[in-house]
């Protein structure tokens, strides 16, 4: 009889990968993410730690490293390798990254300018797929990860498609907090635009101002056409904000307009002050 | 090397053929899958005595032979596991409802079972209540899977004259408990090898039984779809 212990494991060796006669040995477990489990692991060849992606399911499944051989940009996690193990599945090693998930590093605090400049650093990477034709399709802060030297990676490419692929009847994908209705019901018609919209509700988490919370909604509205259309017209209104400037999504009253142009000119504001309170000072003391 | 083993007739294919003597062969490879399982469910989970539990498994096994009762299985509705335990709740509750003496042989003999075997297992497990018995028959199929294919291993191992590869395995990953597991240089010591041979074997041996769980699994489903799912499900 196969005993409780030994039951548990082979259990756990059977999940476990067999990656005799690779150059890696397994570490520990990163995460479990779209398609597959990632583990860490050390090449052996070269020394050095990597991510190493098992992938799960169909057999033939090599949508994420094919994708990601494609798009090379900082701020997408590349890959390094591709093989097959002795089981049949196949995996892909990418680069290790180090640093804190989004989400975590949500938890610590960082002012508004600097969450916004991570943000922004999302919607560069996001961009560029959508440029090469590629859709995310599971944004969301767990999917991010923010490097010891402030680098910005977007993880995670399992699920994502090519956009002539994903105008069909798609697989219901993503997380439904992140996900936007059309990409929930499975529609034909996702495109880019789900994207944005879990842009959107990343965003809404990073500060509770109105002007980023209206840029937030927008990208996040029920109705693609509504949304921003493209990820670098969604940036672009944040990068607006952060200078200072009015954004689309959020029509300002005077009381705003007045607000938003003294954080502008603050110091100029503070000076032309300072002068005309000085000036005030001195004709005081001259007619005293 | 593929994944999944090559598609072979699975046994609930088989047990629909028509030819007598490959759906009589079909069905014993299942009885000699499930039986284990199905005679721990029905100690436990219907409270009856191990000579009742005995009876009851015969009786199901006989039953579903002879009524064809996997004939309406539908793969698209749920896995051939979980149809098998509803048949056999309604069978035993039908049985116990009728109280009616089970019907033993018409002619028909099943597999060799040991019943007293399994009986001894339980008393061995059964220090822990069970709260989930869907999971507890899930857990006795797989310990049956897994017994099968070292089964298969060592009869490999024998057959292709490297008898130690199974010895490395079962010392190494059947050990009973944590405490008698004895190291990679115990075991080279045990069997004049060398520490690196002792890995190079039980990798090979983890390989192969790997091959022959995937074996015996894709032999219990019904289509590639099933045997799909199985696998993600064993591989986590």
């Amino acid at each position: 009889m196969i005993s409780e212990p030994a039951l548990d494991r082979l259990s756990a060796m059977f999940r476990a990968p067999d990656v005799a006669g690779t150059r890696y040995e397994l570490v520990s477990i990163l995460g479990r993410g779209g398609m597959g489990i990632v583990y860490l692991a050390r090449d052996t060849v070269l020394d050095r730690e990597v991510a190493l992606k098992i992938v799960e399911g169909s057999a033939g499944d090599t949508n994420e490293a094919r994708i990601l051989a494609r798009l090379e940009h900082p701020g997408i996690v590349p890959v390094h390798d591709f093989g097959q193990l002795p089981d049949g599945r196949l995996f892909y090693a990418m680069k290790r990254v180090r640093g804190d998930r989004l989400d975590r590093w949500m938890a610590a605090p960082h002012d508004l300018p600097e969450r916004l400049g991570v943000f922004l650093r999302v919607c560069d990477a996001v961009a560029f797929a959508h440029a090469h034709g590629v859709i995310h399709r599971d944004l969301k802060p767990e999917n991010v990860m923010v490097g010891e030297f402030g680098e910005v990676l977007v993880l995670d490419w399992g699920v994502a498609r090519q956009m002539q692929i994903a105008e069909c009847k798609l697989q219901i994908v993503g997380t439904a907090e992140f996900m936007a209705p059309e990409q929930a019901r499975g529609d034909a018609t996702v495109d880019h635009r789900a994207d944005v919209y879990a842009l959107g509700a990343m965003l809404e988490s990073f500060g509770e101002v109105i002007p980023v919370l209206a840029i937030a909604r927008k990208a996040r509205s029920a109705d693609p056409g509504a949304r921003y259309q493209s990820v670098q017209a969604l940036a672009a209104d944040v990068s607006r904000y952060l200078a200072g400037r009015a954004v689309e999504a959020h029509r300002e009253t005077v009381v705003d307009r007045l607000a938003r142009f003294e954080r502008r000119y603050r110091l100029p504001i503070l000076l032309v002050l300072t002068y005309l309170a000085v000036r005030a000072l001195m004709l005081w003391f001259v007619r005293v | 090397m593929s994944a999944f083993p090559a598609t072979r007739h699975s046994i609930v294919a088989a047990m629909r053929s028509a030819r007598p003597d490959e759906r009589r062969s079909a069905f014993d490879t299942m009885v000699t899958a499930y039986w284990k399982p199905v005679f721990k469910y029905v100690r436990l989970k219907w409270h009856v005595s191990p000579d009742a539990a005995a009876d009851l498994t015969q009786a199901f096994f006989l039953r579903a032979f002879e009524k064809d009762f996997f004939a309406d299985f539908d793969v698209s509705r749920a896995r051939f596991r979980t149809y098998l335990r509803t048949c056999l709740d309604g069978f035993v509750a039908n049985a116990r409802k009728a109280d009616a003496r089970l019907k033993r042989g018409g002619g028909v003999t099943l597999v060799p079972i040991d019943f007293a075997e399994a009986e001894r297992e339980l008393r061995f497990q059964s220090a822990n209540a069970i709260d989930d018995f869907d999971a507890y028959f899930h857990r006795e199929w797989l310990r049956g899977l897994f017994a099968a294919a070292a089964k298969r291993l060592c009869d490999a191992c024998a057959e292709r004259g490297r008898p130690q590869r199974f010895t490395v395995f079962e010392q190494y990953d059947l050990a009973q408990d944590e405490s008698e597991r004895p190291t990679y240089a115990e075991i080279a010591r045990r069997h004049a090898m060398s520490a690196t041979d002792v890995t190079n074997e039980l990798a090979a041996a983890r390989r192969e039984f790997r091959r022959f769980v995937l074996e015996a699994l894709r032999e219990q489903c019904t289509s590639d779809e099933e045997f799909e799912a199985e696998s993600r499900m064993l591989t986590g």
